[in-house]
């Protein structure tokens, strides 16, 4: 089966049910996209399909195939990090961090939707992710940030 | 003086007695040590667990020696080289490693500048180091990196090189960034989820139905005959599946599961009667505290109240998991425990070798707030691991045996006793509780504190969960004794001797209910007397740090200056967390709609010094979000024969629209010792919180969590 994984194709050796956070961690390697509960109720796996944020652990091979993927790893770097990578950083909005990835990705979802949201509507966007480590209110202002740095490049 | 880093000697051993971890720890190599590359590692036996110790353990070595931060590499921690701390936990890891390694960078720093000073034939005292490099006031230079060498950290640390002085430091007090965060924010293998080994095979554990259950029949035939299964193992009551590929193992341990029978009985109590179940239980009763009247005072009434809280569940983000492979006799286990000796040491009881056989490496899991899964899912691994032949299993729990098999936080009861003057003074204060012990971590007893060495053929003993001395923090009395001057006071604990569901070490351990219940009840002795419950907390406190935090909090608050509103309320609880850790205020703001909702927490810690003031921040502020969240959701839901929470669903937690704005404001005390800051502000949250719903609504709830259906029973 191939997958568009961030920007490349890949062929995938599984059968078509198998859950795409497991093709993508141990058949690609890609570690960033992280298992919490396996049925859509934590937020960990999020991916972008397309361009909507989806539980990998709950999206079947078959589902993904044709579609763009966008794992937390695709979004950006060290060397050329995305804009929120670079506010979770300064606002240093994570504890364990287990969590961080799959929110990363729904709020990548969300600025690209909606690039001026209030605290409220971050909140609202996040509401199916969990953190344990009750980081949330650094992660939001981290959100926040991120908006209006990529706000103010657009205008410049 | 600062009492923590004292170096005195030891009576019993002769030997001087060293500061923190150096003292059972004394070889300076085993440490840290100095590389010709220009980069410092520091190992230590202290693990990262989602608190950032890493980096502020990593902030002191750079002190200290006078590199640069990014020079410092922090190893992660192995039975084969780190030195033995025991466990991270009871917000140790300052004193602890923080002052042993402090000590040991400033002994190495002292050796390596004598070096140098023989090297450049200059006396020690014209000597200065920047980053490493060492300059004689001539101008004559060398530097770490150039004399680094092996042997010169290899001897026992003697203690006699004072650290830096509180002035002196500028990197271990400024906001440090997190060392592992980049990692997690780009998405990088980093957990112990994240290893892969060559061959590596995954793995799923059976987990019984209850917590009691006998596994009757197992047809392991289907399951086996499934592609990619490698094999199927059964122990007694202990299960699993081996597979090649991950979905493999999912798929595998469905069918296992459909093809098992178990029989269970009714072994849990009425979760609905909690409070009385736990007061009517078999107990070990101890008076923990006890202090007379100076003279026999004159009791005009005397007030009562009772206080519970039921099961919480650590509720990690991930499932716990390990890494286990067998060479011959030899096991190397990678693992997030908090103590790799300790489990090791679980680990050899239960396997019956010799623990030099047995390798424990420590890689970081998800957020850990006490004794979770970590080391059970360690052992289940390694029993795995026995059946695929020499290969290398990963194992990772499901959801349902992270939320329903890691050990709980124990449910507690708690009744409280204030005999009043007749002018109002609180003259007796009597506290009695009754919960099961609060820890069973392993590496302690004669046999296995493992999960699943209980459940195969030859089990061990179900060993009781109990409670640490009251010198070293206590458990289930933790903070049981007020930190106010009564005049006569009794605690008195009932450790019960039954146990049906494990228990062990949840963050802040019994500290949480304790204070909950103490400061609920001063609001309710302060609301009868029609007196301001902050004043009535400064009348009866002493230490001017309690009192520093109280005002502090009460003042950004705004407490003086609150407005009344239809359906808010606000409240303030305070704590010093095991009596002798750090100070933490908590002002509430609520607004009770359907449910309570929190607005705001406003808090104040002293921590003493502060090494990275924005991980204290990180930590307390986290620490108060999930007080908020055990405070007004949690509860481990079971009916009489099995837990029921076994999902996100049935477990509900405090989700983002939720969380309180939380301001957190900290009073630096540098020339007072460190205590951490992870576990201070959970009681003062919880009674802040109640307080503040009486406060709204006019109505008690004494029994957690605060939930709609309770303040309905509470005011009926
Ligand atoms: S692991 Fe996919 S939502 Fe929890
Ligand atoms: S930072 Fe640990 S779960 Fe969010």
């Amino acid at each position: 089966m191939l997958l568009n994984v961030n920007g490349a194709q890949h062929a995938v050796e599984a059968a078509e049910d198998t859950p795409l956070v497991y093709a993508l961690r141990n058949q690609l390697g890609l570690k960033g996209t992280r298992y919490g509960c396996g049925t859509d109720q934590c937020g960990a796996c999020y991916i972008l399909l397309d361009d909507r944020a989806v539980p990998a652990c709950d999206t079947p091979l078959w589902a993904a195939a044709g579609k763009r993927i966008t794992t937390v790893e695709g979004l950006g770097t060290p060397e050329r990090p995305h804009a929120l990578q670079r506010a979770f950083i300064v606002e240093q909005a994570a504890q364990c961090g287990y969590c961080s990835s799959g929110i990363l990705v729904t709020c990548a979802a969300l600025l690209a939707r909606n690039p001026d949201p209030s605290d409220v509507e971050v909140r609202a966007a996040l509401d199916r992710h969990l953190c344990r480590c009750g980081t949330h209110n650094r992660i939001v202002r981290a959100v926040l940030r991120a908006a209006r740095e990529l706000r103010s490049g657009q205008a410049a | 003086m600062n009492l923590a880093y004292r170096v005195g000697s030891d009576q019993a051993s002769g030997a001087p007695r060293l500061p923190g971890s150096l003292h059972v720890n004394r070889r300076l190599s085993q440490w840290l040590r100095i590389g010709a590359d220009g980069v410092v590692e520091v190992s230590v036996g202290k693990v990262e667990i989602g608190q950032g110790i890493a980096t502020a353990l990593a902030q002191i070595a750079a002190q200290e020696l006078d590199v640069a931060f990014e020079r410092v590499r922090m190893i992660p921690a192995s039975t084969a080289r780190s030195p033995d701390e025991a466990v991270t936990s009871g917000s140790l890891s300052i004193q602890e490693s923080g002052s042993a390694l402090r000590y040991a960078c400033a002994e190495a720093r002292s050796i390596y500048l004598a070096a140098a000073a023989a090297k450049l034939g200059v006396p020690v005292e014209l000597l200065r180091i920047a980053d490493g490099e060492i300059i004689a006031a001539s101008g004559a230079r060398t530097s770490y990196w150039q004399i680094a060498d092996d042997g010169l950290l290899a001897r026992n640390a003697t203690g006699t090189v004072a650290p830096k002085p509180a002035a002196a430091l500028d990197v271990a007090s400024a906001a440090a960034p997190r060392l592992d965060l980049p990692d997690k924010i780009f998405g990088r293998p980093r957990f112990v989820h994240d290893l892969e080994l060559p061959g590596m095979l995954h793995a799923r554990v059976l987990r019984p139905v209850s917590p009691f259950a006998r596994l009757e029949s197992l047809d392991a035939g289907r399951t086996q005959a499934l592609a990619g299964v490698i094999g199927v193992v059964r122990d007694g009551n202990f299960a699993g599946v081996l597979a090649d590929r991950e979905e493999t193992a999912v798929k595998a341990l469905a069918r296992l599961a459909a093809d098992t029978r178990w029989s269970e009985a009714e072994t849990l109590p009425d979760a609905a009667g909690l409070k009385d179940w736990l007061m009517a239980q078999r107990a070990e009763t101890k008076v923990v505290d006890e202090r007379a009247p100076d003279a026999q005072a004159c009791v005009a009434k005397t007030l009562r109240a009772s206080y519970s809280r039921p099961y919480l569940a650590h509720a990690s983000i991930a499932p716990s998991c390990a890494l286990a492979q067998w060479r011959g006799d030899a096991l190397h286990v990678w693992t997030h425990s908090q103590g790799i000796y300790n489990l090791r040491t679980d680990l050899a009881l239960a396997f019956g070798v010799p623990p030099q056989r047995i390798t424990v490496e420590h890689a970081e899991g998800a957020g850990c707030y006490g004794h979770n899964g970590a080391d059970d899912v360690a052992f289940d691994a390694a029993l795995l691991a026995r059946a695929a032949n020499g290969r290398p299993v990963r194992l990772q729990w499901s959801r349902a045996d992270e939320l329903a098999w890691s050990p709980f936080g124990a449910a507690m009861a708690i009744e409280l006793q204030a005999d009043l003057d007749a002018a109002g003074a609180i003259v007796g204060w009597r506290h009695e509780l009754w919960s099961n012990g609060h820890t069973s971590r392993p590496g302690r007893a004669k046999s296995p504190a493992l999960l699943a060495a209980w459940h195969r053929e030859n089990p061990s003993e179900r060993l009781l969960a109990v409670n640490p001395p009251l010198a070293n923090g206590g458990g289930a009395d933790r903070n049981a004794v007020p930190p106010y001057e009564f005049a006569a006071r009794r605690i008195v604990n009932h450790r019960l001797l039954d146990m049906p569901l494990r228990t062990s070490a949840l963050r802040s351990l019994g500290a949480f209910a304790n204070v909950f219940a103490i400061e609920s009840f001063l609001d309710e002795i302060a609301a009868e007397q029609g007196e301001d419950t902050v004043k009535l907390r400064l009348r009866y406190l002493s230490d001017p740090r309690a009192k520093a935090v109280i005002e502090a909090a009460s003042a950004r608050a705004g407490w003086r200056g609150w407005q009344r509103r239809e359906g808010c309320g606000h409240g303030i609880g305070y704590a010093r967390y095991k009596n002798s850790g750090a100070y933490c205020a908590v002002a509430a703001e609520v607004e009770a709609g359907r449910e309570i909702r929190v607005r705001r927490l406003v808090i104040a810690v002293d921590a003493g010094r502060v090494v990275n003031p924005d991980g204290v921040a990180n930590q307390i502020e986290g620490g108060a979000v999930q007080a908020a969240s055990w405070t007004l959701k949690e509860a481990v839901r079971f009916d009489r024969t099995r837990v029921t929470s076994d999902a996100w669903e049935t477990y509900p937690i405090l989700r983002f629209s939720a969380v309180p704005a939380v301001e957190v404001e900290i009073l630096d005390r540098p020339e007072e010792a460190s205590s951490g800051a992870g576990e201070a502000a959970l009681g003062p949250t919880a009674a802040a919180i109640g307080n503040a719903v009486f406060d709204a609504l006019g109505v008690r709830v004494r029994d957690l969590p605060i939930t709609a259906e309770r303040i309905v029973a509470a005011a009926g």
